[in-house]
């Protein structure tokens, strides 16, 4: 058994035994249900076969909810002193770091995937773009993988799982909304370059059932950074605890 | 395996935590890592087992370098850390078996080792629970079966008997025994009496360097070669005896250590004897020599001695 899935498991395991997985999921699919069917723009009130407004949710309520996931991860054994005893097994750095972020990967994926029945509800109503849905998942799982990057980095810098969250959390604004709203008032190539580097217009051209290798890149640069920087972090270790 | 280290050097910022340390402990030997707090001892382990990189030296285990060859290192050491950090909301039974796989021990074997080392390590009742519920004894147990899991052949402890009880410590330092008959075992303490019983060689550090290496009674002779008796003359003048006592040649101090009775001790100078004066004068004067004992200086006068400037 390749050494990165086992401990992938152990962290799932962990995320269920704790309860938290139960109750990042259930909130979950309370949030998106209510935005989705309920309040602000529901799917009866646009009158539209359309999943767009779980994707506005969605792309709000995981990037409230992975720092949640991702604070322990990191923190808690810098903290509890297991870092130490894990990284003098037979593994190296990068390998824990890899599968601590498979296991959050999969956590999300399978929060998702408990979403599907909205697609068939509103798939039964009318008809729906099924390429737009398709990527519109795809691009919350790809926003999501770079998210739990992000996140273990913050959680690579800190013992502390309050500071990591927030942390993480003040990272992701700036790819969230803080560029996008910049983007704005600069004309020109300074403008482009902050466009570029918003998270929220990589993700929009994904909704819209485009696949672009330049958004790919993107996400993929934004989860290889995160995993680098915490993999840089850990591997000074210039500290006595 | 034997492990060699060659001059390392570990610096936090500008301090040096240990500081061109060099040593090599041989395949079936128990050396015993002795040294105040914060001298280095944890340090020196954390570069054995590949946690912290030296600025400088290399360390070798079994002809591996910690530089080149970490993985083929890790898989060799079984390590149980200062403060033996376990992940508490497992099992005993899922916890061993997550550090088995990790250790990539064959499938078929992984139930096998895991019965041994709940045998072997007393955890029998307190299997099914979680660490964290149990004592800080048995959570000790936890730690050296993990790092036992795999049969290493190189066994590194640090503090392996904090938190047990004495019949635990006991059962711990046999094992030990046991176990570095064939292996190659480091293990630091501050109970001095403990690396006394168990190891075959002793390696003292202060402020990151090796201050002495050597077996127990290695060190005892190497820091005093001096005579320490204690006497007990009978039928005399207790300041008269105290004043011959004095002018016996070669004689460095004379104390009286019982309140009433005529009982001294008496220091020589290094590398001198006093017993034939003693009895010599106390036949010229009639007195009664009714005690005459060889004090041994203990280890904790050697740690002492070393330590302490």
């Amino acid at each position: 058994m390749s050494t990165i899935w086992i401990i992938t498991k152990r962290e799932l395991k962990s995320f269920f035994d704790s309860l938290l997985a139960y109750i990042v999921i259930i909130a979950f699919l309370v949030f998106t249900g209510l935005f989705t069917w309920i309040i602000g723009q529901p799917v009866f009130l646009v009158k539209q076969a359309s999943l767009q407004s779980f994707f506005g949710v969605s792309y709000w309520a995981l990037f409230i909810f992975i720092p949640a996931l991702t604070m322990k991860l990191i923190a808690e054994e810098r903290s509890s002193g297991t870092l130490e005893m894990i990284l003098t097994k037979p593994l190296n750095d990068a390998q824990l770091l890899i599968g601590k972020f498979l296991a959050v990967l999969i956590l999300v994926a399978l929060t998702l995937f408990l979403t599907i029945p909205y697609y068939f509800t509103i798939a039964s109503l009318g008809p729906i773009d099924h390429g737009a849905t398709i990527m519109g998942y795809v691009g919350l799982l790809l926003m999501s993988a770079a998210y739990i990057s992000i996140g273990l980095f913050a959680s690579s810098i800190t013992n502390n799982q309050i500071v990591s969250f927030l942390l993480a959390l003040f990272i992701g604004i700036f790819f969230h909304l803080v560029f996008d709203i910049l983007s704005r008032y600069f004309p020109g190539l300074i403008g482009n370059i902050l466009n570029y580097l918003s998270l929220s217009s990589h993700y929009e051209s994904l909704t819209r059932g485009v696949i672009d290798s330049k958004d790919l890149i993107y996400f993929l640069s934004l989860i290889v950074l995160g995993l680098f920087g915490a993999e840089m972090v850990i591997s000074r270790r210039n500290t006595t605890n | 395996m034997d492990i060699v280290v060659e001059n390392i050097t570990k610096k936090f910022g500008t301090q040096k935590a240990v500081d061109s340390v060099s040593f090599s402990v041989k395949t079936g030997e128990i050396l015993g890592f002795l040294g105040p707090n914060g001298a280095g001892k944890s340090t020196t382990m954390r570069t054995i087992t590949c946690y912290l990189a030296p600025n400088e030296g290399d360390i070798r285990i079994g002809g591996y370098s910690i530089h080149e060859h970490p993985e083929k290192i890790k898989e060799a050491i079984g390590y149980l850390p200062e403060s033996n950090p376990l992940y508490q909301d497992m099992p005993v039974l899922d916890y061993l078996r997550f550090i088995a796989e990790l250790h990539k021990i064959e499938k078929a074997k992984i139930n096998g080792r895991i019965l041994e080392m709940v045998r072997i390590c007393g955890l029998e009742g307190e299997k099914h629970k979680k660490i964290s519920e149990l004592s800080k004894g048995y959570k000790q147990r936890v730690g050296l079966a993990q790092a036992l899991i795999h049969d290493p052949q190189v066994l590194i402890l640090d503090e392996p008997t904090s938190g047990l009880d004495p019949n635990q410590i006991i059962e711990i330092r046999e094992l030990i025994r046991e176990i570095g008959r064939e292996k190659t075992v480091i293990l630091s303490s501050h109970i001095l009496a403990e690396v006394e019983a168990t190891c075959d060689r002793i390696l003292i550090i202060n402020k990151g360097k090796i201050v002495a290496d050597g077996t127990s009674s290695d060190l005892r002779k190497k820091a005093q070669n001096k005579e320490i008796l204690k006497v007990t003359i009978e039928d005399g003048e207790r300041n008269i005896i105290y004043k011959a006592l004095q002018n016996i040649e070669n004689v460095e101090l004379v104390d009286i250590i019982s309140q009433s009775g005529n009982t001294f001790e008496i220091q020589s100078k290094p590398g001198t004897s006093l017993r034939r004066n003693i009895f010599k004068i106390c036949v010229e004067n009639n007195w009664v020599l009714t005690e005459i004992t060889p004090t041994e200086t203990k280890l904790e006068d050697v740690f002492r001695e070393l330590t302490m400037n």
